[in-house]
């Protein structure tokens, strides 16, 4: 019996193949990493120089494109948790948390780079905007999912919890989309469409802005976003799977 | 054979309004936070009238809100506690009439607190409150609430962190009912003219009818056992 279970370990885990690298993977880390360099390239020496802003508005280029980034791990999150609650494979539920994880790293990102851009512009690193608002509670969200899975020991109670709660987070970041244009009072720009009215720091984009925009955009929004919710897979794979080893030899 | 889904949401809503009846735990539990909220905010702000026209919707929903998560908490404590909740599950009816009763249930008695509220605060912060618009405000922002409330109490009274768990994961989802029904009460308060503040009404509804249908669907996955 003893003899039956040592055998039966190597072949259920499979440890040459699960812990290989895959290709792809690689492949998408190396496009990921020059692809941010050419971003970087764009946005701090091709696109000319704002005229009354400086150096500093260059800062959008990364500030907008991440909040996009966010945008589509949180919807990530939203379809891992539907598929989870659907089809009840765990799978789906690391996708939901990968991108909630990597959602509110790049919601960071933002944050930071809108306050550094702030501090010159609007004169300070944070004020109490609608939009800024609503950014820090869409964050504080997201938190709370984290919070809400350590809170259940249960793991299928957890999935099922979690999934439901990525589902309903959403609306905090459709708000944070839409509140510009709801709240007349906010200070932000809006850089497509019309500006509000007491928008500060607004400008008009030239188009060598323009191309740098369009280069970061689907680098920060869709590149590093897909790469990291798949490094974060991965490593949650992993995980389960060393969690299931130490079972199995505990139960020995 | 199932009971019919209205015959089971009434049953599960005079349940709990009987329940209240007899013990009084959650209304007054309720009533004296709202007191009390009240009162602190009055002495905390130090408002002068013209600082009072501006704060006072905010304070009516702080109040409102915080009032509310006491209740879902107490609410779906006793629940537990009685291990009523399994009996329910147990009972041949739909788990949307479970929702719904246990949401008309909590829209009821947060709204009594509400409208208890308005006449007190007109009293004491010397702003009349009441006022149609303001009752339809209140009565489309408390649903809100309890909607969303409901729905995330069923989960957190489920987890280890019980009560401490909800007004985390529930004030930024209920953000969206906030902010509209905190903009539509400054309006109605400010006798602005019903154009500037009418559009947030409309926006109070859509965002209660979103998150109704939302958290109907969700509803059956977080009491599964």
């Amino acid at each position: 019996m003893a003899a039956q279970n040592i055998q039966s370990v190597p072949t259920a885990v499979e440890p040459s193949r699960a812990s290989r690298l895959p290709r792809a993977l690689v492949a998408l880390t190396i496009a990921t990493a020059l692809a941010l360099a050419v971003g970087l390239y764009m946005a701090l020496v091709y696109a000319g120089m704002e005229s009354t802003q400086g150096n500093v508005q260059r800062i959008f280029y990364i500030h907008m494109p991440s909040f996009f980034g966010a945008f589509l791990a949180f919807s990530a999150t939203v379809v891992g948790g539907g598929m989870y609650l659907r089809t009840r494979q765990t799978k789906w539920d690391v996708l939901a948390l990968a991108g909630v994880e990597v959602g509110l790293m790049l919601s960071l990102v933002n944050l930071a780079t809108g306050s550094i851009w702030a501090r010159p512009i609007w004169n300070t690193w944070w004020t109490w905007d609608p939009r800024l608002t609503s950014a820090a509670i869409m964050g504080l969200t997201y938190m709370a999912y984290l919070m809400l899975r350590a809170g259940i020991e249960n793991p299928e109670q957890r999935r099922r919890f979690a999934s439901v709660y990525g589902i309903l987070a959403i609306s905090t970041v459709i708000m944070t989309l839409i509140i510009i244009r709801i709240r007349p009072d906010t200070i932000h720009p809006a850089p497509i469409g019309g500006s509000p009215q007491d928008a500060q720091g607004d400008f008009n984009l030239t188009p060598s802005m323009v191309t740098a925009l369009l280069t970061n955009l689907p680098i920060w929004g869709l590149l590093v976003p897909i790469t990291l919710m798949w490094w974060r897979i991965r490593l949650e794979n992993l995980r389960e799977r060393v969690d299931s080893l130490k079972i199995r030899l505990m139960e020995k | 054979m199932k009971t019919p889904f209205f015959k089971a949401v009434i049953a599960i809503v005079r349940k709990d309004m009987q329940a209240e009846l007899r013990s009084r735990e959650l209304l007054s539990s309720m009533g004296m936070f709202a007191l009390l909220s009240i009162l602190i905010f009055s002495f905390a702000l130090q408002l002068d009238i013209v600082a009072r026209q501006e704060v006072v919707g905010g304070v009516l929903w702080v109040t409102v809100v915080f009032a509310s998560i006491l209740g879902l908490n107490r609410s779906m404590a006793t629940e537990r506690e009685g291990s009523s909740f399994d009996a329910l599950l147990l009972a041949p009816v739909d788990r949307a009439a479970v929702f719904f009763g246990k949401l008309g249930g909590n829209f009821i008695f947060t709204l009594t607190v509400g409208v208890l509220l308005l006449p007190l605060m007109s009293l004491l912060y010397n702003i009349v409150l009441l006022n149609g618009y303001l009752l339809a405000t209140l009565t489309l922002g408390t649903l809100g609430f309890s909607i969303t409330g409901t729905l995330l109490a069923t989960m957190t009274v489920q987890t280890r962190a019980r009560e401490s768990l909800l007004p985390i994961l529930m004030l930024p989802i209920a953000l969206p009912v906030l902010l509209a029904s905190v903009n539509a009460s400054s309006g109605i308060l400010r006798a602005a003219p019903l154009g500037d503040w009418f559009a947030w009404l409309q926006i109070l509804g859509a965002v209660d009818v979103i998150y109704l249908a939302l958290c109907y669907l969700l509803f059956g996955y977080v009491i599964e056992e």
